[in-house]
């Protein structure tokens, strides 16, 4: 107890030395916190706008469908598969789909499109389509009608309440035809899907590819989706080997690979921040051991054993690193849920560039607890590893070189 | 069986392998208990290495050191450390105390590192405080002491121990002529009322005045010993 006591004494032996290392860590741990729950904050509205543009974060198929989208691998939608689903407690939202393809027609023009039939309203919880009209209004579940996508309605050069013409192969090779209102109008951020999507209501889906009760997809929201593997697992094993339970990642590897990247080169920034904190750190250190070469030799001669030495020491720097990272991380949870609240907006071109691609142009930070946790774990483990140079100097003291003057 | 200090035959030689500087060379030297004697001689004379030597803080090259019976140049550096944390109290030239401490927490120190319980302790601070004559100021910071009451703390922590004899490497260097005597007398008065043993350092006069032994070294030779108090003595040639 007298060896913290002395530490921390000690500790404010030299004030301005310990308030400019603790300020050096307080910034840092900021910085650090901030870019770290930045980060996570980005990537996860990234991942939220991704899905909330089509796909969901899980969706369950029969099995072999990924690999080859037909009719053919549709499934029976059934009550009791989404109440299995829904048993699930991190499933907010759980909508139906049946997804073929489709030829589309206006007077004399034709392209190929993507048929999704949709649970209006159940969708719109997950995808947020309702949002995405820009023209028109949208579905109910008894509409005969469809939602085109932008790109589509202008190569068709149709508009709301003009007639659409579907032909297409319907289930079990059955033909598929079928004229329909367009309703509305919907614009997505993925040119992919702006530029053959139409939406109808699932029944008409159902009805028009001859599929009476089948559908393609479940496609599910979730509340927490840090565990997106243990999610899926928990899904799949009360489905059984029919289904093929898959996550965003699966669906969609090319932006998984791009949060992976730009993880990547947010560690280096991560990096650099550190190595300023074990600068401030190793200075203090060093210039701590300079001062008091004298003071623990004579320490040393007197009798004090320097293994209590060594722990005097990491007393002191483990002192200094926790204040300066306890008062980064109070410091920093105001900023973080400030920055949460009212995320940075992006302006001008860039803005309208993310706008263009469907993203919001807003960076707003994670206020996920573990970061700030795991901030505070990282400083404290590199004061730790710095303080071995001190320990490794009292191991080689001389008490007699140290108290030569 | 009163002898304290039993140096045999130390040398301590520096530049081994270039030009040898004998900074100890064949001393021998016998100090009983109750000894209040001093170590004289000129700037590099060996003085401060002799007392290092004595003290365990350095090994000799040849030779060998007995305190209490007991050769300290064949423990290990850890046990030399307990050695003499247990047995020896130190007073060095200046910058003595823990600026962090109070003159009090200072001398408990030494208590505190032999695992001396709290109540034991005060007692034992409060008698060393009042033979140093500084019960007032217990609860100071050296920085708001004089040189002076400084090295008296100094003692006192020396003391905190109750060890076999206490070393002083130029415990007056420092300090006005006041401050010296008022030192000294303290030192006298431990030396004769509790039968401490004082080996010190020292070229200054007033110290040498008062020391009852006096043990002049020349390039790290002992070149006179004389003694109130009988010791066996080697005098080196000259």
């Amino acid at each position: 107890m007298w060896l913290i006591k002395m530490a921390w004494k000690n500790m404010w032996r030299n004030r301005s030395r310990t308030a400019i290392t603790m300020a050096a860590i307080f910034f840092a741990v900021i910085l650090s916190v901030i870019a770290s729950s930045l980060k996570d904050g980005i990537f996860s509205n990234l991942v939220k706008n991704v899905v909330s543009f089509y796909t969901g974060y899980i969706q369950i198929h029969k099995k072999g469908f990924w690999d080859e989208q037909t009719l053919d691998n549709s499934f029976k939608s059934s009550s009791k598969t989404v109440r299995l689903i829904r048993g699930n407690k991190n499933v907010t939202a759980v909508a139906s789909r049946l997804e073929s393809f489709a030829l589309a027609s206006s007077v004399n023009i034709t392209k190929g499109c993507l048929v999704a039939g949709i649970e209006p309203e159940k969708e719109n919880r997950i995808t947020f389509l309702e949002k995405k009209v820009i023209q028109g209004s949208y579905l109910l579940d008894t509409d005969y009608a469809v939602l085109l996508s932008q790109g589509l309605a202008e190569r068709l050069k149709l508009t709301t309440n003009d007639t659409v013409v579907l032909i297409g192969q319907g289930y079990h090779g059955a033909t598929a035809a079928g004229k329909y209102l367009v309703k509305g109008i919907v614009k997505f951020g993925s040119p992919d899907l702006n530029s053959r999507t139409l939406f109808m209501p699932l029944a008409t889906a159902q009805n028009f590819y001859n599929a009476d009760s089948m559908i393609t997809s479940y496609v599910l929201s979730l509340r927490n989706t840090n565990n997106l593997q243990g999610i899926r697992s928990q899904l799949g094993e009360p489905l059984g080997r029919d289904f093929e339970v898959m996550s965003w990642e699966e669906m969609m590897p090319e932006v998984k690979q791009h949060i992976q990247t730009d993880s990547s080169n947010m560690k280096y920034v991560q990096g650099i921040l550190y190595l300023l904190i074990c600068f401030g750190i190793f200075g203090t250190l060093l210039m701590m051991m300079v001062e008091r070469k004298f003071e623990m030799g004579m320490l040393v001669s007197i009798g004090m054993k320097k293994s209590k030495l060594i722990i005097l020491l990491l007393y002191e720097s483990v002192f200094t690193v926790l204040v300066g990272c306890l008062l980064g991380i109070t410091a920093s949870i105001p900023l973080v849920y400030y920055l949460n609240r009212h995320p940075i907006k992006m302006g001008g071109e860039t803005a309208k560039v993310y706008e263009r691609f469907g993203f919001e142009a807003i960076f707003p930070t994670s206020t996920e607890v573990s970061i700030f946790i795991y901030q505070g774990i990282v400083v404290l483990i590199i004061g730790l590893l710095l303080s071995l140079y001190p320990m490794y100097k009292v191991i080689r003291l001389d008490p007699v070189t140290a108290m030569k003057r | 069986m009163n002898t304290v200090i039993d140096a045999h035959n130390v040398s301590k030689v520096y530049n081994r392998e270039t030009v040898p500087v004998y900074a100890i060379n064949n001393v021998h030297l016998h100090i009983e208990k109750g000894e209040f004697a001093a170590l004289v001689g000129p700037s590099g004379s060996g003085k401060t290495t002799l007392l290092n030597l004595i003290g365990g803080l350095d090994k000799p090259d040849t030779g060998s050191v007995f305190i209490n019976e007991l050769d300290i140049t064949k423990l290990s550096a850890n046990k030399l450390i307990d050695f003499r944390l247990k047995n020896i109290g130190f007073v060095f030239q200046s910058f003595n105390l823990i600026p962090v401490l109070t003159a009090k927490e200072n001398v408990e120190l030494i208590m505190q590192l032999q695992g001396i319980e709290k109540s034991v302790r005060d007692v034992r601070v409060q008698q060393l405080f009042r033979q140093i004559e500084m019960s007032d100021k217990m609860d100071v910071r050296p920085a708001q002491l004089s040189g002076g009451q400084q090295q008296r703390v100094a003692v006192a922590r020396a003391l905190a121990s109750r060890p076999k004899f206490v070393l002083a490497d130029e415990p007056t260097a420092n300090l006005d002529s006041k401050s010296a005597f008022n030192l000294l007398d303290i030192m006298t008065k431990l030396n004769k009322e509790e039968h401490i043993t004082f080996l010190f350092s020292t070229h200054d006069q007033r110290v040498i005045e008062r020391a009852r032994r006096i043990i002049t070294l020349v390039d790290g030779r002992i070149v006179s010993d004389t003694a109130a108090v009988s010791t066996r003595h080697e005098k080196a040639d000259v």
